[in-house]
């Protein structure tokens, strides 16, 4: 299975990474594709009967009680931002 | 000139012989003078390791220390210390302070040890030579020509070149190890679960787990201790008591049943390096262990098998750095999937870009069940395989890597040439096994380390093995240590710092 530059494309979308120019494009092409090659491998593997494993110890997220533990450092995590303003993340207009 | 390791400090602080002052100083003059050398590390923090050290040295006068308290270490830039710069190796957060203390970062602080600073790294623990960090690419001590490994190379060369005695890494594919091997220091990759990944920037969530990396088992057996424990914090932490590391280091390993896989010593294995293995192995029987062939019959889709697992994890957990609510932002983004993605493009570095990619692609609508569900089945497989040889024997026993450190360059332009030194290493990742590297020689006058994988929690059975290797051979001692790096030597306030 290889992968197109409109597939590339249409990943990197996905990932919210841009879309490379044209002769980064081929080289990163020959690499994913490189790579897939390679993980196909694992088609060759009878799984049947086999379930998946998330966890390797197979275990399953513990649980607590549903009540208030963590502080509200709205204030100091803020502060991480390049911008910002009254408490807000300030990002590029989204509403038309 | 004295050698010493991490042990043989802690003692010297105990009985007052040196101060923790005196040794984070020369530590601190050690590092600046092999800063440009070697590029170990990112950040140092030399004004807190001497305000640190004071602290240790009031509280060992009070009688409060723990073997730890006064060592100076070193943390892969991957741990949040609060304050402090914590990068990951990437443009992505060269401007991020972390808010917070790992959990790793405050029980080695309880223990009172030292920060002496943050050390390189591949950039997200992604890579295998510590050549994809933003910061430029560490050097091996013993070869500048080499690399040292990655992604905990900081680290290692850190340990290795002697500017600090211990130091933490992480392992998601072999990070510890291999390195380790490359550069002839002791490294432990504990189980799953055994330390928490609390505050430790999360790459691949069901493989990455925190470790150290020393000169000797002895020394990462203190360091583990620290370091290892249950963590409400983490979800994945398990709930089970530490044993008592050092206290183990010394039990016998007559009748010990070893394992050698057959796959680790086929095709592709450097010959000299199986010669190294093959005289381990001879000196373990003389320590009265028994050796038997087994088999891992699933090792050759280890690789594969992580390249579809490891980057579809790492995709979903570099989603969140989007330029939004810390790390890089670009200039002037036109609309919001603008500024999404040139932060992005312009904060990640080519590997992490490809890796993200392909953990995307192994996700996408249509290939999640070919690539993605399929290889959390050949998972199992090969966890099973382990699962059944552990049944047979006590430990499984191989090299690290298949042969000896290559040089910086040689790997960047073929990614599969570069993902194939973790052949032996990733396998345990998957399985979620505790695995270690120990200095097991030298081939072409660069280190080679031998590795021991337990079953699920036996940390302290690999650690007394290695012990006992280490009483009976001399790969892991001070006085191979390399001599063609400028002040390298051990810390040693006292006597001659060549």
């Amino acid at each position: 299975m290889s992968i197109s530059l409109e597939a590339i494309a249409r990943i990197a979308h996905l990932a919210r990474l841009p879309n490379e120019n044209t002769r980064e494009s081929h080289a990163l092409q020959d690499d994913l594709n490189r790579i897939v090659k390679m993980v196909d491998q694992i088609t060759e593997a009878n799984t049947k009967g086999i379930s998946p494993m998330a966890h390797p110890l197979d275990m399953s997220q513990p649980l607590r009680t549903d009540e208030v533990t963590d502080l509200n450092e709205r204030d100091l995590l803020i502060k991480l931002s390049s911008k910002e303003e009254a408490g807000l993340y300030l990002v590029p207009k989204v509403i038309e | 000139m004295t050698n010493k390791t991490l042990a043989e400090l802690s003692k010297d602080l105990e009985t007052g012989s040196v101060s923790s002052v005196e040794l984070t100083e020369d530590s601190l003059k050690r590092i600046e003078k092999n800063h440009s050398n070697l590029n170990a590390f990112i950040t140092i923090t030399s004004e807190m390791a001497l305000q640190q050290a004071k602290l240790a040295d009031n509280r060992r006068r009070e009688g409060n220390a723990t073997p730890l308290t006064g060592i100076p270490i070193a943390h892969k830039d991957i741990f949040c210390t609060k304050g402090i710069k914590t990068t990951c190796g990437s443009r992505m957060l060269d401007n991020f302070i972390a808010p917070y203390d790992a959990t790793v970062v405050t029980k080695l602080n309880a223990a009172g040890t030292v920060l002496v600073g943050k050390t390189n790294m591949d950039e997200f623990a992604m890579g295998s030579s510590n050549e994809t960090s933003y910061y430029g690419p560490v050097k091996n001590p013993w070869d500048l020509k080499a690399v040292p490994g990655g992604s905990s190379g900081g680290s290692t060369a850190a340990v290795a070149a002697g500017l600090v005695t211990g130091a933490t890494g992480t392992d998601t594919g072999g990070s510890i190890r291999q390195p380790a091997a490359f550069c002839g220091i002791t490294g432990i990759k504990p189980s799953y679960g055994r330390v928490s990944r609390y505050g430790m920037i999360a790459f691949a969530s069901s493989l990455d787990q925190a470790g150290p990396l020393a000169q000797t088992a002895e020394d990462c057996a203190l360091l583990l201790q620290a370091m290892a424990g249950y963590d409400e914090k983490d979800s994945t932490c398990v709930n089970k008591p530490v044993p008592d590391y050092r206290a183990a280091l010394s039990n016998s390993i007559k009748g010990l049943k070893i394992g050698l896989p057959k796959e680790f010593f086929g095709e592709g294995l450097n010959k000299d390096v199986e010669k190294a293995t093959r005289e381990a192995i001879r000196v373990l029987e003389g320590l009265g262990a028994t050796f038997k062939e087994v088999h891992l019959p699933n090792t050759h889709l280890s690789i594969p098998v992580y390249y579809v697992i490891a980057p579809a994890e790492c995709s979903s957990n570099l989603a969140r750095f989007d330029g939004v609510r810390y790390g890089y932002r670009c200039e002037n983004p036109k609309n919001l999937e603008d500024l999404y993605k040139r932060s992005r493009g312009e904060g990640f570095g080519a590997e992490v870009k490809r890796r993200i990619l392909i953990g995307t692609y192994v996700l996408s609508a249509g290939y999640y069940d070919a690539y993605y569900l399929h290889a959390q089945k050949v998972r199992r497989l090969i966890s099973q395989d382990y699962e059944n040889n552990f049944k047979e024997v006590d430990v499984i026993l191989g090299p690290t890597t298949p042969t000896p450190a290559f040089n910086i360059g040689e790997k960047t332009t073929d990614p599969i040439a570069m993902y194939l030194s973790d052949i032996y290493t990733c396998g345990i990742n998957l399985a979620g096994l505790p695995g270690l590297s120990m200095p097991g020689g030298f081939v072409n006058n660069r280190p080679i380390g031998i590795q021991l994988i337990g079953n699920y929690f036996e940390e302290a059975k690999l650690l007394n093995i290695a012990h006992q290797f280490q009483q009976a051979t001399d790969w892991h001692k001070i006085e191979t240590r390399p001599q063609n790096v400028d002040g390298v030597g051990l810390i040693n306030p006292k006597g001659d710092s060549k």
